[in-house]
């Protein structure tokens, strides 16, 4: 049977159109309102709050931790001290990714570390002898993101910490009486945080919460806006940006860190010597430039789009509901050079974009490609040009 | 003597645009503004601390989509915030509200008339047909079909075979409702007397006709050219209101190079030989163009700005029949929380969007008769927007500011003046509000009131006529300002025009100051892609 989210008791008093997705096995509101549009503008424009329970969790700890991480993890944990938080992902011997998450650094030498999917057995049976606990906490903590350019100064009020949290910092406080981690992470691309808590004190901290919100411009937000925005903000979405490389049946669905656009998470793979599952294999990608792909935004020429449509008659539609489909990219001679698989019509940019993958050597901002997708059931390609990820990148985010 | 290439008199959002494009054309340009703060009519003011009001034009939709993508506005903090919910009070507290589900419209629809569901889809889909026919016009100078011009005589032919092009049911809508009234257009569709008023209310905005008029038709065509992100007749509120719109055309203007100098009014446009060579600002001093454009209303660009007298006369014959006849006042408050419905309560959802005070074209329709007679409206019809349930910032937490349009409010009183039937108009306003949500009253912390008379004084607007001149058949398109001057030029070398008494016309659209920088760069032989 499908379960709910500790938070459910609220979150489906607030949803007024009974439309809801399943999640990890978890009920997740699609939207709450009839649009999903204001949603999206109340979390780039004011704040929204999201439930994001579903997401799997498992409590790392134990006086090894650090060791037993910085050879699991691709990204250099160590450089991640107490009181902060790392994206980052794992990787198989062959250097493709299994997955990505994000793992706070609670205290010394304890994680806690979130995933999209299970990946318990894949941690806790490479303990080997080490003094490491994995525990699967998914269900005994609960978790809403406050996200947008006011959730700084509204979470404030309620922890006083957040404040002065840094990007991808983490702090301890009380809402509502009860104890709640706070990190400054989130998957909108905006200024933002997300509020921990033990699965008994949820609804108490979200009375709390939502007492403090109300009235001060903060919706609740759905799974429709969240995609909306994770596509702007650049974040990949497993299982549709890419797959897990565990359960690939061949190379075509497996992708490596470099060709997800994650070279940032190991700018200092030269000095670090640190001994990690799949490193080898990365480090041979790196010398050798066997990337098969360079994962880039794709900005849609809004004339060449207008002309497409204008020329079959149509009112060109400006959908922003994102689609999830391989869509061709062409270069200029009209080869297929890649693929996206995220497209949608941007509010704050005004244009259509797209995560895609493209050959290499075609990542260069400002590259012209072509797009390919149908019009009155006949295919088009229509210009657009590589952009740099994040799509959208507000200052807000990090400062 | 300072030297310009261009210099623009007046900031609004047309002045604005217009300078945004010649400085991207590579001119260096200067646009004075008269007030302190750029924008004209689209502005934003903090008149009580922590409320922001839109003092005038109040929400977007007509920008021409261009304009975004050429002026990079998204760079610059462009974010029209959708209007989710419509909502339409009626008389006896019935209501029609309107969501982002269609689907739940039409039975909401059903709910007052089964007969006028599909009408309405029936009724969208035409609108859109005739919106989708006529958009392109907007983007350009209308032809001069007083010209032999070979290339006027081409341009004429093309807009001949694009009607030529439509099909008979949309051509024949067309002009239904360019020359008829929205009355009997509506009528043709609809039973629901709540949802006829409602949706011919847009043919009266800035004008004086009633719904019954011909030549309203015309109006509700112009209001449904709007689109949001490519949704045709949706509407936004722009982040921080329309003065923060035009705060983003301001740093795009600048962004391309253009100069902005505020409380620089101009005092007359120089010229020599029957060519423009600068402007004089009323302290004095003078400052040297190549180009000088108006954004101001007709009347000031060819009868204040420069001599009469340098004109033909039929032209300024023709700009003084021009028909300006404001009947449109704000009256904005703060208020100390949400109105109550009487059936729906202070729900927050049902005010993110345009509330519509005006329950039946008989409504409209009285309310237009007082304006014939010189009288104000008894009981006005009033388009509300409480912007602050879109944008928080424009007001402190679970407080709101109210922008309410309202109609009909003539500049020429029959008795009596506005400075002293100012409050005695906003009293009826306030309690036209109070008998669609009682207790209304008891929520109003300030009120702020802007008379036709106020809008012609503190923003120049003549007769305080919103468009810049009246949206009559005979005052668009090839006849916009004055015959054989719809392309943005005046006899006078070297000045031009683009305010919103330019082809297309009023509006938050932007596309008489874009259209007039084509024009002017392709004169100086400098066209813009």
């Amino acid at each position: 049977m499908i379960r709910t989210t500790p938070f459910h008791p609220r979150t489906s008093a607030l949803n007024e159109t009974g439309l809801w997705q399943h999640w990890s096995g978890h009920l997740a509101a699609s939207r709450y309102q009839s649009s999903d549009k204001l949603e999206y503008f109340a979390v780039r424009n004011a704040a929204g709050i999201f439930d994001t329970s579903p997401l799997y969790k498992y409590r790392i700890a134990g006086r090894d931790a650090e060791r037993f991480l910085s050879g699991m993890l691709a990204r250099d944990i160590r450089q991640c001290p107490p009181g902060h938080a790392h994206y980052t992902t794992w990787l198989d011997e062959r250097g493709f990714v299994l997955e990505d998450g994000v793992i706070q650094h609670r205290s010394v030498g304890e994680y806690l570390l979130t995933s999209a999917e299970p990946n318990f057995a894949w941690f806790a049976d490479r303990v080997g002898r080490m003094a490491v606990s994995v525990e699967e906490v998914s269900l005994g903590i609960g978790a809403l993101a406050v996200q947008g350019p006011r959730s700084r100064d509204l979470l404030a009020r309620l922890v006083p910490d957040t404040a002065a949290l840094p990007f991808f910092g983490i702090t301890t406080g009380s809402i509502g009486g009860r104890p709640v981690t706070v990190s400054r992470t989130g998957y909108t691309g905006d200024l933002g945080y997300e509020v921990w808590v033990e699965t008994p004190d949820a609804l108490a901290v979200w009375d709390a919460l939502w007492d403090a919100l109300d009235g001060r411009g903060v919706l609740p937000y759905g799974m429709a806006a969240l995609y909306m925005l994770r596509i702007e903000a650049g974040l990949m979405l497993l299982g549709v940006d890419f797959d897990s490389s565990r359960f690939a049946f061949n190379d075509a669905h497996r992708s490596t860190p470099l060709e997800l656009g994650w070279r940032w998470m190991f700018k200092g793979l030269a000095e670090d010597d640190r001994p990690f599952i799949g490193r080898r294999a990365l480090e041979r990608e790196i010398a050798e430039r066997t990337s098969r792909w360079n994962m880039v935004g794709l900005v849609v020429d809004w004339q060449d789009y207008d002309r497409v449509y204008s020329a079959a008659g149509l009112i060109p539609p400006k959908d922003h509901r994102p689609i999830h489909e391989d869509w061709m990219v062409y270069d200029d001679e009209r080869r297929r050079v890649g693929y996206a698989a995220s497209t949608m019509y941007s509010p704050v940019l005004q244009r259509h974009v797209a995560l895609a993958r493209v050959r290499p050597d075609l990542g260069r901002p400002g590259t012209r490609l072509f797009l390919e997708f149908t019009v009155d059931h006949h295919y088009e390609q229509v210009a657009a040009h590589v952009a740099r990820l994040p799509l959208y990148n507000p200052q807000r985010k990090t400062a | 003597m300072d030297r310009y290439d261009a210099i623009i008199i007046g900031g609004g959002h047309n002045g604005l645009v217009n300078g945004a494009y010649l400085a991207r054309g590579g001119l260096k340009t200067l646009i004075l503004e008269r007030r302190h703060l750029v924008g004209g009519a689209a502005i934003t003011e903090e008149l009580r601390p922590g409320f922001s009001f839109t003092t005038f034009s109040y929400a977007l939709s007509l920008l021409r989509p261009q304009i975004i993508h050429e002026l990079e506005l998204p760079r610059h903090g462009f974010l029209p915030l959708l209007m989710s919910t419509r909502f339409a009070p009626g008389a006896d507290g019935d209501h029609l509200l309107f969501t982002r589900d269609h689907d739940e419209n039409l039975r909401e629809i059903i709910r007052h008339s089964p007969h006028d569901a599909d009408a309405y889809e029936q009724y969208g889909h035409d609108l859109d047909r005739v919106c989708q026919a006529i958009k392109p016009l907007l983007d350009m100078a209308p032809p001069d079909i007083f010209s032999d011009d070979p290339e006027e005589l081409v341009a004429l032919a093309s807009l001949g075979s694009r009607l030529r092009s439509l099909d008979r049911r949309t051509l024949h809508n067309a002009v239904r409702l360019l020359t008829g009234s929205a009355a009997d257009f509506v009528d043709d569709y609809f039973d629901s007397e709540l949802l006829k008023g409602w949706l011919a209310s847009s043919s009266i905005i800035g004008s004086k006709v009633g719904p019954r008029s011909q030549g309203s038709g015309l109006v509700l065509l112009f209001h449904s050219l709007g689109e949001h992100d490519g949704e045709f007749g949706t509407w936004a509120f722009h982040k921080g209101g329309n003065g923060g719109f035009t705060q983003v055309l301001a740093r795009a203007a600048q962004a391309f190079g253009a100069e902005i100098r505020l409380e620089a009014p101009v005092e007359r446009v120089l010229t020599r030989d029957g060519e423009a060579t600068g402007v004089a600002l009323a302290d004095g001093t003078e400052i040297a163009a190549d180009v000088v454009v108006s954004a101001l209303d007709p009347r000031r660009t060819f009868l204040e700005l420069v001599d009469p007298r340098e004109l033909p006369d039929d032209l300024v014959e023709d700009i003084r029949r021009l028909k300006f006849q404001g009947v449109s006042s704000k009256v904005n408050f703060a208020l100390d929380g949400l109105p109550a419905h009487p059936e729906l309560g202070a729900r927050a959802d049902i005010y993110r969007g345009f509330v519509n005070i005006g329950p039946s074209i008989d409504y409209l329709e009285r309310a237009y008769d007082a304006a014939k007679y010189g009288r104000y409206s008894e009981e006005p019809y009033i388009d509300c927007a409480i912007q602050s349930t879109i944008d928080p910032d424009m007001a402190p937490p679970g407080r709101h500011v109210l922008s309410c349009f309202v109609q009909y409010t003539p500049y020429r009183l029959r008795e009596g003046d506005w400075d002293i039937e100012r409050e005695p108009m906003a009293d009826r306003v306030q309690a036209t509000l109070e008998r669609f949500f009682p207790g209304f009253g008891d929520l109003v912390l300030q009120r702020e009131v802007q008379t036709p008379l106020d809008i012609e004084r503190t923003l120049g607007l003549s007769e305080g006529n919103i468009f810049a001149g009246e949206f009559l058949a005979p005052q668009m398109f090839f006849f916009r300002p004055a015959p054989g001057w719809s392309q943005y030029r005046t006899p006078l070398a070297g000045y031009y025009q683009c305010g919103s008494g330019t082809h297309p016309g009023g509006c938050v659209m932007g596309a008489p100051g874009r259209n007039a920088a084509h024009q002017i760069l392709k004169d100086r032989g400098t066209p813009i892609g």
